[in-house]
């Protein structure tokens, strides 16, 4: 599986060092990143998994930069986020990242078009091409007959392939996905790796999907398995076969 | 963005419905109230603007258009020989009672015009000739008597006679006036006989209707003809909006369209603060989601303006269009008074500014603060 980490050393996409968040103050004090050091590489898909509550969102939203942290540093692509003012930040996020959110998050009153074409309306494209751009991606992820359904209009399968389209319509660099089938049945889920797996991935981009669902394991280039706040341990998709399966 | 954002607006039928519907309510409710309250002050400077002279003059203890305060005759003479007076007139007006054929009773306003200048005379006269005021007997009556004296089966026209304090008036013509503030009919006469009609009195002169000279400043004259005389004289402006001025302050008509007019103003922030709020509370995990994205405050601030303002023209433009269709169905009858000078829209306008305002900054406050990352929750 790991063939895409071949002899060239590939680039770093993100590292975290000494990574720590805190919520709330006093008694209610929650330490939900302990010091988390870990690496993902461009042309990795990464898997963090780990128990509920371990800190596994709360990673993600820091690595994308919609969540300050306390401690250590975190650096996507050679940037240190705690350099950016909350503007480049913003900025920085909606050039470089995509996102597959559980709850699809997608606009209930926007098409499947509209939907998708958003980031690229945030970075500046015209209606015209966004729209132009989206329709064409739509297609490529295998639902170019439901350009103009609502979400409402859609199966769950159908809206988180939306959704992902949405995430790749401006072509980032990180990919970012917080249980993305965990609202899906096992045979959409399937489907949706695949389809990142297949279209998603390539040697400059990095995608880490958080999840549980051990159904979809097997599409990981490596496992990061999160404990209590800490990266507990990382290992590529053969060790894990062997430990686990 | 903004056409997206205008999507997210009208794809929420019902808070959209809702929006258009209370803006629409409260922008009715605030220009229809102050309309008619504008009318009904109009009335209330109808004597001032049916003679149309540049000065009055009248007892020093007048305040407003519709209080007389008799004065001695001899009070014209003095006028008169004030220096910048081009002409000054006697005006008799009074209201008295009239005795129809059929017996019954009227109120009336009687207004008595110089005879030999006629000054003072309708604007408008529907048949009739004014001179013919110079008949014996012979009185002007105006479209409001028409009307009055119709509701008692009785047709008003030139010829038709009638009683006014036991003596008899003919009809030689019809005229048309401002509708006044009690809403009695004019009754034109000259002022010679207006002084037989009402019943007999040391003193009878009402007011004088001055003419300042062609170079003469009538602000200027209006002073000297206060201090010569000890009499109290305005320019035709400053009695109207003086006459308004006591009607507001005085009657409790502001304080009841007031009222009116702060409940559309709370109902209004009520139903839109409220909706919109709604509404963006629950568009919250989808403007997390673009934050997310990558959208700025700027973005999503601009998205949330244009949604508020959007419905707040649409209501606005609803409220105030049945307000002028209301307007211009009761003007056609003459009552309840209505007048929508342009600085009601403005006003109205404005109100719904405001409520938009508020509605949108209540919306920005949540989407600053909410976190981007509230959207992998
Ligand atoms: N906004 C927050 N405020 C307070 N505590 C939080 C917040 N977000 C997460 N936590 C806590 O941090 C810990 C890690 O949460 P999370 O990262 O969501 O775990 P996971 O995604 O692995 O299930 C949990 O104990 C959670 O209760
Ligand atoms: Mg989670």
């Amino acid at each position: 599986m790991s063939t895409s980490l071949s002899a060239k050393t590939p680039q770093i996409a993100v590292r975290t060092v000494d990574l720590g968040k805190t919520f709330g103050k006093g008694e209610g004090t929650v330490h939900a990143l302990k010091g988390v050091n870990f690496e993902a590489l461009c042309g990795e898909l990464l898997m963090i998994v780990g128990p509920s509550g371990c800190g596994k969102t709360t990673l993600l939203s820091v690595i994308c930069g919609t969540l300050g942290h306390d401690t250590g540093s975190v650096t996507v692509f050679g940037q240190d986020l705690a350099q950016l003012s909350s503007g480049k930040l913003t900025a920085f996020r909606g050039k470089n990242v995509g996102f597959v959110f559980q709850q699809f998050n997608l606009i209930p009153t926007w098409n499947a078009v509209e939907n998708v074409s958003v980031p690229l309306l945030l970075n500046g494209s015209s209606t015209a091409d966004a729209q132009s751009a989206s329709a064409e991606l739509l297609h490529d992820v295998g639902i170019g007959d439901k350009l103009h359904a609502l979400p409402t209009e859609l199966s769950g399968g159908q809206q988180q392939r939306v959704a992902i389209a949405r995430a790749l319509v401006h072509k980032p660099r990180l990919l970012i996905c917080d249980e993305p089938t965990a609202a899906l049945d096992a045979a959409s889920g399937r489907k949706v790796l695949e389809l990142i797996k297949t279209r998603v991935c390539s040697p400059e981009r990095c995608v880490i999907v958080v999840t549980h669902d051990s159904r979809i394991f097997p599409f990981a280039d490596r496992i990061a398995e999160m404990e209590d706040g800490q990266m507990k341990a990382v290992h590529s998709a053969g060790e894990w076969k062997a430990l686990y399966v | 963005m903004l056409r997206l954002a205008l999507k997210m607006l009208f794809g929420d039928r019902a808070k959209y419905g809702m929006l258009v519907c209370g803006l629409s309510f409260c922008a009715l409710l605030m220009s229809q109230q102050t309309s008619v309250f504008c009318g009904l002050l109009l009335w209330t400077t109808a004597t001032v603007r049916n003679i149309r002279v540049p000065i009055w003059v009248a007892d020093s203890k007048v305040e407003q258009a519709n209080e007389v305060v008799s004065m001695r005759e001899i009070e014209v003479q003095r006028v008169r020989s004030v220096p910048g007076v081009q002409w000054a007139v006697p005006l008799f007006w009074g209201i008295q009672q009239a005795r129809l054929p059929d017996g019954t009773f009227q109120a009336i306003q009687l207004t008595g015009l110089d005879g030999a200048s006629l000054v003072g005379r309708p604007a408008i006269m529907r048949s009739g000739r004014i001179e013919d005021l110079r008949l014996p007997n012979a009185v002007i009556v105006d479209q409001v008597a028409i009307s009055k004296f119709a509701k008692r089966g009785i047709q008003l026209k030139i010829g038709t006679v009638f009683e006014i304090n036991d003596k008899e008036a003919r009809v030689v013509g019809i005229c048309e006036t401002q509708r006044s503030f009690l809403g009695q009919p004019y009754v034109f006469t000259t002022y010679s006989r207006a002084l037989e009609y009402a019943p007999p009195q040391r003193k009878l002169l009402s007011f004088i209707l001055v003419q300042p000279k062609p170079e003469q400043d009538p602000a200027a004259l209006v002073r000297r003809i206060s201090q010569c005389s000890g009499l109290r004289a305005f320019e035709s402006d400053t009695f109207s909006w003086g006459t308004l001025m006591w009607y507001v302050r005085n009657t409790g008509i502001p304080i009841s369209f007031g009222t009116v007019v702060l409940l559309g103003l709370v109902v209004g922030i009520a139903i839109a603060g409220q909706t919109f709020y709604l509404f963006v509370h629950e568009n919250m995990r989808f403007l997390a989601a673009l934050k997310a994205m990558g959208a700025t405050f700027q973005v999503l601030a601009q998205m949330v303006l244009l949604q508020a303002f959007t419905v707040g023209f649409i209501g606005y433009g609803i409220g105030v269009g049945i307000a002028a269709i209301f307007g211009n169905l009761v003007l056609q009858k003459g009552e309840p008074p209505f007048y929508m000078p342009w600085q009601i829209l403005v006003f109205t306008g404005g109100v719904i500014l405001i409520i938009c305002s508020l509605s949108a900054a209540v919306g920005l406050v949540k989407v600053a603060r909410t976190e981007a990352a509230m959207v992998f929750k």
